[in-house]
């Protein structure tokens, strides 16, 4: 080997006693989302301190609930900004299929396959999706290979499927939708409730600890640096930890006594003195939000597609120059948008129970602010699904927080207009500060 | 990898069947021709050197032959075979790769993402195999530049050294037959300048042909076999090294005629300038 200019020997590093800050980089733990989950904490404590009623395992489900349909959107917008476009029409698209989804279950199932066929919420929930793929392919087409900016494509969205919403409602709510569908909105019927929640977090506990394990062992394989032995442990106890916490609050709460007693009219329980108690579980929104995130962050990182989104929002003509298709990657972006769009609408069309003209109005912003607090940036080639889903359960606990605590829904946008600028405007100091 | 370097390597052949021949390429923008009727070759192991004031049409010959640019008329031959190259998939498929001053990596990616852009390895169930990337990666750099040690963050922290060495490796672990080096030193201080000096005579000795455009003139005296020099979208000539000097390679970039073409008024006019 020849010796290559600029070679200093290696500073012999004598044994010193690591710091806080070593202790928490050996856990290879990313920093800004570990600070959004004290954020997190600090926000429900305090709401505790204020109002100690408001620790209750309703609250939380409720909460995370109304979370739901932003967090579903923002794992899209993650990859719409990072790949430096952006979609202002995700409310007017959620309003429109969620109105298709009325219409259908309102006016055309009725007169064809009869109400409570068990394959109604299917057919909707699929007919749905299909209107998003159309949908984000038309508008990613415009974007990607007719070259039109994406704010003014989906700023012509906005209006577009906003107006078309009233067309195909005549301009009314359209109601009711098909119980089965409704199931998809949670509540205690559509929820996994008891043995089948804790079967769910025994599941996923045993599935993070097999990846870690896996992971290690391939680590290993290839002679690459490892993490020490006790973070391994930290990350998965924490990891365990948190998942059969989930569990156990969404068990915690149990069905109102009056659907328990009809419940047990129905299917010839008797009930016990006390009345009877079925745990409720984890709601059906969440179960779906955990899934899109899961998938998500698959396409994103384990993924070609997620690598050339991420390379083209770092260097556009870099990722040309490699070879990467580039315009259909956006297009493909906008695309997986119509269907975010398409579950999302149906989580909030079955938790009204039909379609009104206002469905999804303003989720755009809160959608963008979910990212943007999640550490998506508009330079492009940064961001993080889990991050955004975490901005999503910190902007709706300030807004659920603040709501119980008694403030209107105009100051608490207020409040959440701050904090946006507060948490971008960190961001924006750390960065420079790191250069 | 050896002490070889102080020994000068005997000219390389440029007989027989060139490794690429750009024939008769022409490229306008509008109305602006931005290369014209332009015709060079390159053999295996040599580097040829592409000079030329700003505008010359030097990174517009090399797009064409990339894949970034699609010429108006002219043909292009790779190891005497007609060649069609109209993306830059179609440039890697015929084993031409590019190292760019800036252009080449994504910044937000670390250096095997960046190795393996657009040409990543999966599993059998197409997942990215990042693990494997990073051990090809670690391999590849390890002949290149023995003390980097950074393959999990992202390039946007390396010195410009260090990301033009992850370049370089790129064009070394895809085996590539023809790199084209677009001012490859221009952002380097002079010890990483060097170093990728020492690397372009590495990549010489194992038979690929390099095609480097730079404006420095001593990057070229010092690397290039032959020197092709264009002026206004034209090639005023291409010259063997020896046959030159680096005031004559000056005088034909400045006013584009051969040395023999230019008058005494000129020449004149050239030194006071100069």
């Amino acid at each position: 080997m020849t010796e290559v200019a600029g070679t200093a020997p290696e500073p012999v590093a004598g044994p010193t006693r690591p710091s806080i800050g070593d202790l928490i980089r050996a856990t290879e733990v990313d920093l800004r989302q570990f600070g959004m989950v004290l954020a997190l904490v600090a926000i429900w404590v305090a709401l505790g301190i204020v109002r100690p009623g408001i620790l209750q395992p309703v609250n939380f489900i409720t909460f995370s609930v109304q979370a739901a349909g932003i967090g579903v959107l923002a794992t899209g917008m993650v990859l719409v900004i990072v790949s430096r476009n952006i979609d202002l029409s995700v409310g007017s698209v959620v309003g429109v299929i969620g109105m298709c989804y009325a219409v259908m279950m309102a006016d055309v199932f009725p007169a064809t396959i009869g109400v409570g066929h068990p394959l109604a919420w299917i057919i909707a929930l699929v007919a749905g999706i299909i209107l998003g793929v159309a949908i984000g392919a038309y508008q990613g087409f415009l974007i990607a290979y007719v070259g039109i900016p994406s704010f003014v494509v989906t700023l012509s969205g906005l209006f577009l499927f906003r107006g078309l919403t009233w067309q195909l409602s005549g301009g009314t709510t359209v109601a009711p939708n098909d119980p089965t569908f409704n199931l998809i909105g949670g509540g205690p019927e559509g929820s996994l409730g008891g043995i089948w929640a804790w079967l769910l977090g025994a599941v996923l506990c045993v599935a993070v600890v097999a990846l870690m394990v896996n992971s290690r062992r391939t680590k290993r394989k290839y002679g690459f640096p490892l993490r020490p032995m006790w973070a391994e442990v930290l990350v998965a106890g924490i990891s365990v930890g948190v998942i059969l916490a989930g569990v156990y609050v969404s068990n915690a709460y149990h069905w109102p006594a009056g659907l328990a007693t009809a419940y047990a009219a129905d299917h010839g329980i008797a009930e016990p003195p006390g009345g009877l108690v079925i745990e409720s579980g984890i709601p059906m929104p969440l179960l779906i939000v955990g899934a899109v995130t899961l998938v998500m962050t698959f396409l994103a990182t384990r993924r070609r597609y997620g690598r050339d989104v991420f390379a083209y929002g770092g260097n556009p003509m870099a990722a040309e120059l490699a070879g990467i298709r580039t315009r259909w990657t956006i297009m493909k972006t906008f695309i997986i948008m119509g269907v975010l769009c398409a579950i999302s609408a149906a989580i909030a069309s079955a938790r009204l129970n039909g379609g009104t003209l206002d469905l999804g109005q303003g989720y755009e912003l809160y959608v963008i602010a979910a990212a943007v607090i999640g550490g998506t940036t508009f330079e492009g080639g940064v961001g993080s699904i889990p991050g955004a889903i975490l901005g999503a359960l910190v902007m709706q606990s300030l807004q659920y927080g603040l709501g119980f605590l008694g403030m209107n829904s105009p100051q608490i946008n207020m409040v959440l207009a701050v904090v946006v600028i507060i948490v971008v405007g960190l961001d924006a100091w750390n960065r420079r500060r790191a250069r | 990898m050896t002490e070889q370097q102080t020994a000068p390597a005997p000219p390389p052949s440029t007989s027989g069947t060139p490794l690429v021949e750009m024939r008769n390429i022409n490229v306008a923008f509008g109305g602006v021709h931005a290369v014209r009727d332009v015709t060079i070759d390159l053999f295996p192991g040599e580097v040829v050197g592409l000079v030329g004031g700003n505008g010359a049409g030097k990174s517009t010959l090399t797009k064409v032959l990339s894949g970034a640019q699609v010429a108006d008329s002219g043909e292009i031959l790779i190891s005497g075979q007609h060649a069609s190259i109209a993306n830059p998939r179609d440039a890697k498929a015929y084993g031409i790769e590019c190292i760019y001053q800036t252009l080449a990596l994504a910044d937000n990616l670390d250096a095997p993402a960046n190795l393996f852009l657009g040409r990543e390895l999966t599993t059998r169930i197409g997942n990215l195999d990042d693990d494997q990337m990073e051990d090809a990666t670690r391999k590849v750099m390890g002949r290149l530049n023995p003390n980097f040690k950074r393959f999990t963050t992202p390039v946007r922290s390396l010195s410009g050294g260090q990301r033009q060495a992850v370049a370089i490796a790129r064009a070394v672990y895809f085996n590539a037959k023809i790199l084209i080096m677009d001012e490859p030193t221009a952002a380097l201080g002079p010890a990483e300048t060097a170093q990728v000096r020492n690397l372009v005579r590495q990549l010489k000795s194992d038979g690929i042909g390099i095609l480097l455009i730079s404006h420095d003139i001593h990057d070229v005296y010092d690397l290039a076999d032959r020197v092709s020099v264009m002026y206004h979208g034209q090639i005023v000539d291409t010259v063997r090294k020896e046959a030159v000097s680096t005031d004559d390679i000056l005088g034909m970039i400045i006013l584009g005629k051969k040395p023999g073409d230019v008058t005494e008024k000129e020449l004149e006019e050239l030194e006071l300038r100069g």
